[in-house]
């Protein structure tokens, strides 16, 4: 506000001109090209993103929008690691570090920061929605906030698709995308599931199944990698995928609940 | 447009990966500076010094019984071959023909168990088959499936290990109750031994009770928590402990280990158990 | 030129928050084909911002609450300059809209019932919103996400095409309204991703854009919000309303710098929060305006009984509507109690064990713990004014959110004005997204399928699209000024453009500021012409700020212009050196126009402008409507005539 800056101390005065790797290019090809750039007090790494297009590179593209770490678009990889650019602050770098900027290494690039993450929407689609209960009509939904804590914790996903990019299951093997769901579409299935008014089951619909049959669970090898990049603190792998793994085996691994299903069957037909 | 986009497949002897033709052109298989191998590095030499060890004190078939303490390696005994532990645990279910270490016998159980056990996978998936290395990190494989096939599929089975692991603690709780006799069975005395026998037992039942599959079993299968308070509570007491699975596993491990070590050192007469009362 | 890709759709809708797909919903369920088109990913609207709640009469944790209760908090929020229809359709449907959600997999916070727990928020008498923790947007925006995709499953399998009867074409930007006579034909957009431009081709198009904070320099919004939507409606003939109500959230963070602006929920207050100045004491006892004082507490410990005993103890003035907050900070600041980094201290630490904080705040404990460094369970935030949310935006009609004059446009959410008068209730936007973007979805959808038979179809004018091409296409070929030095940089402009509003148009305005803030504007306009951008046309983030500058510069004329002829203060436009509110002002709402009508950009003529003001007269308030207030307090908002009408 112009009516309220008395000087802020320190604002000024400390900074210092850092030196980055950003990859620019695009499909064809590119490489990791140096700048160097001026840092000042409290900024991130977004904030120096941005000052490169204000003043070296005006065509850098980079996705972004609240820079506040709610939405998850700026998704990139730091010095090598899966992160949110507006939730990077610069002080965990020395002064003196090379920081690396690149895109997302598991999407296809589209160019320079920005990368085709039309995978994760092809997987979300592929989730089936949540089922209304046939007899609650709206504003008769009862729920314990009991009930709803699990999911609720899955719901803070902001998607920003770096446990997806981070998971060495599609990240290191591309053929392994059309059969795995990933752990963020994964997570959504184990949502689903703990939804206490979810009426999947009743419409026919076994999500702890499916799980397996349909959106590759077992190709997750629980190496947490997903639960370390979130930037929501969600615990990916032991509050959803374990548990949806469990709820798997409940379903095609457990003897009992085997043979009782196959003398159901048998007494239906 | 993107929402229409379907995953770019390729076929399958391409490299796919982090240097496929359509991800950004990077040759570097990864970009960490930090030390991101220190981790797997660590897991694989602390895994390795447990295998070897237990290995030789599986096969060792001495130096497993000194009264009052038996080996938690070798309990409960079932061959004929066991020595006799004056009502301790050891039951001749298996005859005069196992001639090998009656540890053989009872090992597969806490073996599967932590072979089996959802931090441990992590563990050696990452330390030992770089399957990642680390995070981010290139895997050296061209191929994966994960646990969607054999042999891996059979990680599934973990909840019958745990199932099996329980009594299997119940036994070592029963054997360090024993340990409060002294060498000639008399109780109310206690060692260094009862000691070490104390802290292990805590922390395999903490890490047995910390389970994944335990979670699943004691609530979290269920939907509704709200109709099941007491289910609800245990659910909620094992996930505090599941949250420290890790520390668990391994603070366990080292624990058995020692106690095993305690009892070989009383056992070969290093040195005698120091009596507290 | 004119080869460009069209597609055929019968509701086009510009945007993706929660109005945009709330429309699209609708729109769909009716049967209309419905396309959706925004700037970012799917999902990433602005809406994920909201953080406190959604504003329902559901009577969930106070059984008091009903939906007169709402509407007149809501017009009392508003100062009465509220379009009361839409005040009134928004009260009554926001319970219908948010069980709904229910019904669409939404998990809201639940009562000890079972029932969706409602929390306190400034100018609401009841506990009324809705919410998720602090991230009541982002469920919103993901239950709304998520029913589209629901849709579409429907869609695949009746047609095996997910996107048969909805599609979402993401990072795309609509930079014309195309019109056929007075009628709307369709849409001008270019992809970002490749830089390749379509036509969609329909006759219903529902904006919604939301707002404009992106020409101030201190805001919560993202770079989205650069007044799109005000601007396409602009230019395609329909006027803005009442431009000059802003709203400054009295709470953004105000340190490091990189973070100024960023929002500091409301919820924080409404869960116990308290301001106080550098000499520790809660000033907002001081600032409760006459208006409000018999709603208010006096003294800090009726303020502290209010939040365990409501019934018997009035609110404290922490819970203010956010203009008056707002002013009281900046009074604070002025008069030299302010926090180190130019804010005042708000307060949880000492009011609420940590335990519960990180609890009910997660997003506020995780956001200054990483931005900031700063851990709110151990000392306080520093916090202070932030431009927020537009109150102004495309008169519409309230019953069906069409904008005024231009038949087959529709505006709902932010971009559309009047709901909030001039001042809005915390928790009444997330409501108003779902209340009017419904309804401009269903209009929208019934004026497409009324439009049946050969020729009733409105078409493409291929001279419209041509010229928007060209239009577009004008930053490439920027030349510099006649001495041959180069062409401008649109990060400059844009940088200038937010610190003249920031400065000149601010919370606090003066007559000659605001003259010395058009002329800026003018020379700003003339500068933008020649706006010029490196590169080529695939993800070029200089072409895309170019060709928001346009966007921004006339809705920044408008606020100017409008905040310049309203010589009064109210809700969120404050003059300096007209400090009250006035009375007559209240009938009268101010419309923006562009100045040359046939919808060529008149920079012409830098000194004069774009925009030509109309003043009108509003509509009376029901009677019934205003038999629900006390003839006392009617006495200090309404004109001597319209008390004895």
């Amino acid at each position: 506000m112009s009516t309220t800056t008395p000087s802020s101390p320190g604002a000024s005065g400390t900074s210092y001109d850092a030196r980055f790797r950003v990859w620019r290019g695009d499909v064809k090809g590119g490489d990791l090209e140096d700048f160097t750039v001026e840092v000042n007090e409290g900024e991130v790494v977004l904030d120096i993103i941005h000052r490169l297009q204000a003043t070296q590179t005006p065509d850098l593209a980079v996705r972004w929008n609240c820079k506040a770490g709610k939405c998850g678009s700026c998704s990139a990889e730091i010095n090598g690691r899966p992160r949110l650019m507006c939730m990077t602050r610069m002080s965990v770098f020395d002064r003196e570090d090379v920081i690396t900027v690149t895109p997302l290494r598991a999407f296809p690039v589209v160019r320079d920061l920005v990368t085709d993450v039309g995978f994760n929407y092809t997987k979300a689609r592929e989730v089936p929605a949540f089922v209304p209960p046939a007899d609650l009509g709206p504003g008769e939904y009862r729920m314990q906030q009991a009930d709803v804590d699990r999911s609720q914790e899955f719901r803070k996903c902001i998607e920003c698709f770096l446990c997806q990019d981070t998971c060495h299951v599609v990240r290191d093997h591309e053929e392994n995308k059309a059969a795995f769901a990933g752990p963020r579409f994964l997570m959504r299935v184990a949502e689903l599931d703990m939804h206490p008014l979810d009426a999947a089951a009743e419409s026919g619909l076994d999500r702890k199944q499916t799980a397996q049959d349909e959106h590759g669970l077992g190709y997750c090898n629980i190496t947490k990698c997903c639960s370390e990049v979130c930037p929501e603190g969600i615990k990916i792998t032991d509050n959803a995928l374990i548990p949806l793994k469990e709820r798997a085996v409940d379903r095609k691994y457990d003897p009992l609940v085997w043979l009782g299903n196959k003398i159901r069957r048998r007494g239906e037909r | 447009m993107a929402t229409g986009t379907e995953p770019h497949l390729k076929s399958g002897q391409d490299s796919g990966g982090v240097r496929a033709a359509t991800r950004a052109a990077i040759s570097a298989a990864h970009l960490r500076t930090d030390r991101w191998w220190l981790a797997p590095a660590a897991t694989a030499a602390g895994l390795f010094a447990f295998i070897v060890y237990s290995t030789w004190r599986a096969f060792a078939n001495a130096d497993y019984y000194a009264a009052p303490y038996v080996s938690p390696f070798y309990s409960p005994c079932l061959a004929e071959n066991c020595e006799p532990m004056r009502s301790g645990p050891n039951w001749e279910i298996f005859g005069s023909w196992w001639g090998l270490s009656p540890a053989l016998l009872i090992l597969i159980f806490p073996l599967g168990f932590r072979l089996t056990c959802y931090y441990y996978r992590k563990a050696y998936y990452r330390g030992f088959w770089a399957s990642p290395p680390a995070c981010a990190v290139a895997e050296p494989h061209k191929k994966y499936s994960g646990e969607t096939r054999f042999p891996l599929i059979l990680q599934n089975i973990h909840r019958y290990f745990f199932y099996a692991a329980v009594p299997v603690a119940g036994i070592l709780t029963y054997d360090t109750v024993l340990s409060f006799r002294d060498e000639h069975y008399e109780w109310g005395h206690m060692g260094l031994g009862t000691l070490v026998f104390l802290v292990n037992i805590v922390l395999i039942w903490a890490y047995t009770l910390s389970c994944h599959s335990c979670r699943h079993i004691v609530g979290g299968k269920l939907k509704h928590f709200s109709k099941h308070p007491v289910r609800y509570r245990m659910w909620q007491w094992v996930g505090k402990l599941n949250a420290r699975h890790m520390l668990l596993a391994w603070a366990s491990l080292v624990s058995v280990a020692l106690a095993d070590f305690y009892v070989y050192l009383i056992a070969s007469g290093v040195f005698d158990d120091p009596r507290l009362f | 030129m004119s080869q460009v890709e069209r597609q055929q759709w019968d509701v086009v809708v510009v945007g993706a928050g929660g109005a945009g797909l709330r429309a699209a919903i609708e729109a769909r369920e009716q049967g209309a084909r419905t396309a959706v088109i925004c700037k970012s990913l799917f999902g990433k609207a602005h809406t994920v911002m909201a953080e406190g709640g959604i504003a329902a009469s559901m009577g969930n944790v106070n059984s008091g609450d009903n939906w007169q209760v709402h509407f007149r908090d809501t017009l009392r929020g508003g100062k009465f300059l509220n379009q009361w229809r839409m005040a009134e359709l928004h009260a009554r449907e926001a319970p219908d809209r948010v069980w709904e959600l229910e019904t669409w997999g939404a998990l809201f916070d639940r009562t000890a019932d079972g029932r969706i727990s409602q929390r306190n928020f400034g100018g609401h008498e009841y506990p009324r919103l809705a919410h998720v923790g602090d991230r009541t947007g982002l469920e919103l925006i993901r239950t709304l996400q998520q029913k589209i995709v629901a849709l579409q499953q429907e869609d695949e399998r009746e047609f095996g095409d997910y996107e048969a009867r909805l599609k979402v074409f993401q990072e795309c930007t609509v930079t014309r309204v195309l019109k056929d006579g007075e009628r709307v034909s369709g849409t001008f957009c270019y992809d970002r991703e490749s830089g390749r431009f379509f036509v969609l081709e329909a006759p219903g198009v529902v904006l919604a854009t939301g707002g404009i904070g992106k020409s101030f320099k201190v805001t919560s919004n993202s770079w989205e919000y650069t007044g799109d939507g005000h601007a396409l409606a602009l230019l395609a003939g329909a006027p803005l309303l009442n431009m000059e109500f802003v709203q400054f959230h009295p709470t953004g963070m105000v340190w490091p710098p990189s973070v100024k602006g960023i929002l500091v929920t409301e919820s924080v207050r409404g869960d116990g929060g308290v301001l106080r100045n550098s000499e520790g004491k809660r000033f907002m006892f001081d600032y409760v305006p006459d208006v409000f004082k018999e709603k208010y507490a006096q003294s800090e410990d009726e303020g502290d009984r209010w939040y365990e005993d409501p019934d018997n103890n009035r609110r404290p003035p922490e819970l203010l509507p956010r203009d008056e907050v707002a002013r009281a900070i900046n009074s604070e600041v002025k008069a030299g109690r302010g926090s180190p980094h130019g804010g005042v201290f708000l307060d949880v630490s000492t009011r609420m064990p940590a335990e519960v904080i990180r609890r009910r705040l997660p997003s506020m404990y995780h956001q200054f713990k990483e931005l900031a460094d700063v851990d709110i369970t151990a000392e306080a935030m520093e916090v202070g004014p932030t431009c927020h949310y537009v109150m102004g935006g495309i008169a519409v009609e309230s019953d069906t959110a069409a904008a005024r004059r231009v038949p087959g446009l529709y505006a709902a959410g932010e971009v559309a004005g009047g709901m909030h008068g001039s001042n809005r209730l915390g928790g009444n936007s997330l409501s108003d997204l779902l209340v009017f973007g419904r309804r401009a979805g269903l209009h929208a959808a019934r004026y497409a399928s009324g439009l049946t038979g050969a020729g009733a179809r409105p078409v493409i004018d291929d001279v419209q699209v041509d010229t928007a091409a060209a239009e577009a296409l004008r930053p490439f070929s920027a030349e510099g000024p006649e001495d041959g030095s180069t062409p401008e940089n649109p990060y400059t402009l844009h940088q200038e453009l937010q610190q003249t509003m920031n400065d000149l148009v601010g919370i606090i305005r003066r007559e000659g500021e605001m003259e010395r803030a058009l002329e800026k504007l003018a020379e700003l306009r003339v500068r933008a012409r020649r706006a010029g951008v490196e590169g080529h046309r695939q993800f070029n983030p200089g072409w895309h700020l170019a060709l928001d500058l346009r966007n921004m510069l006339l809705v920044s004329e408008c606020v100017a212009r409008a905040a310049l002829e309203r010589t009064e203060s109210r809700g969120g436009h404050t003059r300096e050196d007209h400090p009250g509110m006035n009375r007559d002002w209240r009938r009268v709402n101010l419309l923006c126009q562009l100045t040359d009508p046939s919808g060529g950009l008149a920079a012409t003529d830098p000194v004069r402008g774009q925009i030509d003001l109309v003043r009108v007269t509003t509509e009376p308030i029901r009677p019934d409507l205003l038999a629900l207030f006390e003839k006392e307090e009617l006495v200090k908002y309404l004109a001597e005539e319209e008390l004895y009408e």
